[in-house]
């Protein structure tokens, strides 16, 4: 039994990776900034699990900055992906607009709640 | 005149003007009406006159919405209702003297003597700021108006607008029809009436439309799956956080709606975008109110809209691995893993969350929604507002009318063409009616689902009905146009057979169905009227002769203690009047309408509920100067004080045990006549509402002190007072204000 999910593990791991290094670059490129961003939560949170949570605002607004952040990329790649037959209609300048107006309110709210 | 039809407008300089219609011996009226006003001869399309019919029907419907609100400012005058209205507007006042600064950092002394109150962070903000804005703009354009009567016409305002919102989101759920047909409801159904007339300036007027701005806006979000649509439905939430409590059901109906749409299958790409977005941007929005606070991540009511969203970037990363993967077994045993570690995961957190206290449990406010019995067990503030009792019946029929079987028919329509948007709409409407069962105030929030749910039911069978009717003119066209198989003609035989009674039938139905809106309207004027435009604070009642007699004791005795007292004087009366008496009598109170402090609430029950000594300790250690009381037996009026006594001796009770209610009753009946209770018959309420009422004759042909709100002659007529003195007892006796002697000098 754990010698087929071992095998099933490693079977994924490399159908995995042989399917991801086929998409395209600027969908790797967003990927990686998601994943920098839930990176960098988890060094905050990391952080405040040391040093505790006083400025409990500022706290949150660090962490659901790099939350939100992550979000809205992954939302970006929904939206630029041509393979999403839901979103063909719209044009990637206007996913990317979009994406650029909500990071701007993202972060003027962060920075007011950040005290 | 013949008939001759002018083209208007000067349209038709390529048409040649139409010939006379008929000889000169018969003239046809309708040729002189179709002259005037037939749309041809304006040279309008067809969608063009569509869209003059939408634009003029929702132009008079946002008129109708603003005037049918405005019955008791025309009866009476134009001021503020009830008891919450007078502190929204005494913080607007501040507001616009002394800057949103000042405003968002105020604590106020003069309220909860000695306590104070925090009243920047322990207000919804979004009322306040939302006149001062109308306030601010119409100064800009040179309009000189008082900031009362921007508060006043403040939320008809906003019912207006919130009828075109109806509109749209009818148009969004349904088809256009529909959404007109909501918007003519919901201009004057009376549940949303009833919080929303000209001067009642409460939260509600305003936070119903950001409500369904809100759902419109994510609704509309799901349904187009672009960011600035989820954008626009964060500042909507942002607006309704901002305006009232009630967002905690917008916090958990939208979670709710997102897992019934994952649990049916119907898992999008659109649906993600718009609840991430939505989500992240609402929540940190939602957090900047100071009396919101961090509560969207320590409280449990706010838990399940963070489990929902953990669980869609579950979904997400699931759906993303089944497209990279090709091979489908590996992708269940990588599923089932997944989802079981998920699962467990959440659970434990969510389990450590509480059980260590981080995550606080759903408070008494809403835990009552779920459980109705809870309030009157732990609670008693809770219990006894009449707001929070469970709803009968006759309210849903008086509230809703012919709404409440429509609503019915429309959850069978919805369910026959199921979308993301009609599973929404069922959803808000089933919840929402829920909660109006069990609390009276909650039909403000089911309104809007009702009225658009019955208009999906109105403007689909209207449709059906005027389809058939036009059906059969068209049918004897075609058939004779075309002449075609006889299998054809066989069948258009037969449908012509059926015809006229299928005609009959529709008009008949189409007649009944508008009667029955027609009565729908009747109603809800006549509830507008009589039920919902009283100011509370102004009463009516019709004389000996049948005249109009107005009773305005209330104001009479706060502008009594505006100009008579001294400006640093405390006053302690029950917490119903606390808002009413800072805003108009600009006195320092000891309890009001908040009710944020229960002991200090039982503190002055208990100081009601005691003998005059024993009271008058109470009141020398909260620096108490006039003690006022409402007493409704010289007028009948059944507000009063004496009549809420027993919530006083519950409450007080429920912090210090020495009062106990047994000790006012009488085999569990509650008397104020000879047979009363000896401690009912010497406490201190009783001495202050009855104090020389026993010489009074109200009624002709009953002994003197028969006390008419009650109905009997009071117990207890020859009433000394040692430590207080008769103050102000205004012209119909329903407000009476004693002043507080100071201790005698001891040598």
């Amino acid at each position: 039994m754990a010698r087929s999910t071992g095998d099933d593990a490693q079977a994924l791991f490399h159908s995995l990776r042989s399917a991801y290094a086929a998409t395209p670059k600027n969908l790797k490129i967003i990927d990686l900034y998601a994943a920098f961003a839930v990176f960098t939560a988890l060094i905050q949170v990391v952080y405040m699990a040391l040093v505790g949570s006083f400025p409990f605002n500022s706290f949150l607004s660090g962490v659901l900055s790099c939350i939100g952040t992550a979000v809205l990329a992954v939302c970006l790649r929904i939206q630029v992906n041509k393979e999403n037959k839901e979103f063909k209609d719209l044009p990637p300048e206007r996913a990317f607009a979009d994406f650029v107006l909500c990071n701007l309110v993202l972060h003027l709210v962060i920075m007011n709640f950040l005290g | 005149m013949v008939g001759k039809s002018e083209p208007i407008n000067g349209t038709a300089k390529s048409h040649p003007p139409p010939p006379p219609a008929s000889s000169p011996l018969s003239p046809r009226s309708s040729d002189l009406l179709s002259g005037y006003f037939s749309f041809k001869s304006l040279k309008l399309k067809t969608k063009q006159q569509e869209l003059l019919i939408r634009v003029s029907i929702l132009c008079l419907v946002y008129v109708l919405a603003f005037v049918t609100r405005l019955f008791s400012v025309l009866r009476y005058e134009s001021m503020i209702h009830e008891f919450d209205p007078y502190f929204n507007y005494r913080t607007t006042l501040f507001l616009t003297e002394k800057g949103f600064y000042e405003f968002w950092n105020w604590f106020d002394s003069e309220s909860w003597y000695p306590l104070g109150r925090i009243i920047g962070g322990t207000l919804y903000p979004g009322l306040m700021v939302t006149a001062a804005v109308l306030y601010w703009g119409l100064r800009f354009l040179r309009f000189a108006v008082h900031i009362r009567e921007v508060c006043v016409l403040t939320a008809p305002f906003f019912a207006s607008n919130t009828t075109l919102l109806a509109y749209f989101f009818g148009k969004e759920i349904w088809d256009t029809g529909a959404g007109l047909v909501a918007a003519a409801l919901i201009a004057i159904c009376p549940g949303y009436i009833s919080r929303s007339v000209a001067g009642s300036y409460d939260n509600e007027g305003v936070a119903i439309f950001a409500l369904l701005l809100t759902f419109y806006l994510f609704v509309k979000a799901v349904n187009t799956g672009l960011l600035s649509w989820g954008l626009a439905s964060a500042f909507g939430y942002f607006y309704m956080v901002s305006a009232w409590g009630g967002y905690v059901f917008i916090i958990n109906l939208i979670p709710l709606y997102v897992l019934v749409l994952l649990m049916t299958g119907r898992y999008s790409m659109r649906l993600y975008v718009a609840y991430n977005c939505m989500y992240i941007l609402g929540m940190l929005l939602a957090m900047q109110i100071r009396f919101v606070g961090f509560q969207h991540v320590q409280s449990g009511e706010h838990m399940a809209a963070m489990g929902v969203f953990f669980l869609m970037q579950v979904f997400y990363f699931l759906d993303w691995l089944k497209h990279l993967l090709s091979d489908t077994k590996l992708f269940q045993a990588f599923l089932r893993m997944t989802v079981t570690s998920a699962v467990g995961l959440g659970a434990v957190a969510l389990g450590v969350g509480t059980a260590s206290g981080y995550i606080s449990p759903w408070t008494g406010r809403f835990y009552s929604l779920l459980d109705p019995t809870y309030a009157k067990d732990h609670i008693p503030i809770i219990a006894s507002v009449s707001e929070h009792q469970p709803t009968a019946w006759s309210s849903f029929m008086f509230d809703f009318q012919i709404l409440l079987f429509l609503f019915p028919a429309g959850l069978y329509f919805c369910f026959k063409r199921l979308s993301d948007a009609t599973i929404f709409i069922v959803m808000y409407g089933l919840t929402s009616m829920y909660f109006a069962g069990v609390m009276v105030r909650l039909i403000l929030v089911a309104t809007p689902a009702v009225c658009l749910i019955s208009a999906i039911a109105v403007s689909a069978t209207i449709k059906n009905l005027t389809l058939l009717l036009r059906a059969k003119t068209k049918a004897p066209q075609s058939a004779s146009g075309k002449g075609g198989s006889s299998g054809k003609a066989a069948s258009k035989g037969l449908l012509d057979q059926s015809q006229p009674f299928q005609k009959n039938g529709a008009i008949a139905l189409l007649f009944g169905a508008f009667y029955l809106l027609s009565k729908y309207v009747t109603h809800c004027t006549w509830v507008t009227s009589e039920a919902y435009s009283s100011p509370s604070i102004v009463l009516a009642a019709r004389g000996a002769h049948g005249n109009r007699v107005i009773f305005d004791d209330y104001r009479e005795a706060y502008f009594w203690l505006r100009q008579n007292t001294p400006p640093d004087a405390k006053v302690m009366s029950w917490w119903d009047y606390g808002y009413q008496i800072t805003a108009m009598g600009n006195r320092t109170v000891i309890v009001d309408n908040n009710t944020w402090n229960n002991t200090h609430i039982a503190t002055v029950g208990r100081a009601m509920s005691s003998y005059e000594d024993e009271a008058y300790e109470i009141m020398k250690s909260l620096d108490v100067d006039y003690v006022l009381v409402v007493f409704g037996g010289v007028t009948g009026y059944s507000s009063d004080d004496i009549n809420k006594f027993l919530w006083m001796v519950r409450i007080g009770g429920g912090v210090f045990p020495v009062i106990k209610e047994p000790d006012y009753l009488v085999n569990g009946e509650y008397r104020v006549d000879k047979g009363a209770a000896p401690k009912m018959l010497n406490c201190l309420m009783y001495k202050l509402s009855y104090y020389r009422f026993g010489e009074l004759t109200t009624e002709y042909g009953k002994p003197p002190g028969y006390d008419r709100a009650r109905g009997v002659e009071i117990g207890n007529k020859d009433i000394k007072l040692e430590y207080l003195e008769e103050a102000f007892t205004t012209s119909n006796w329903i407000v009476r204000i004693y002043k507080v002697k100071p201790p005698n000098n001891r040598w």
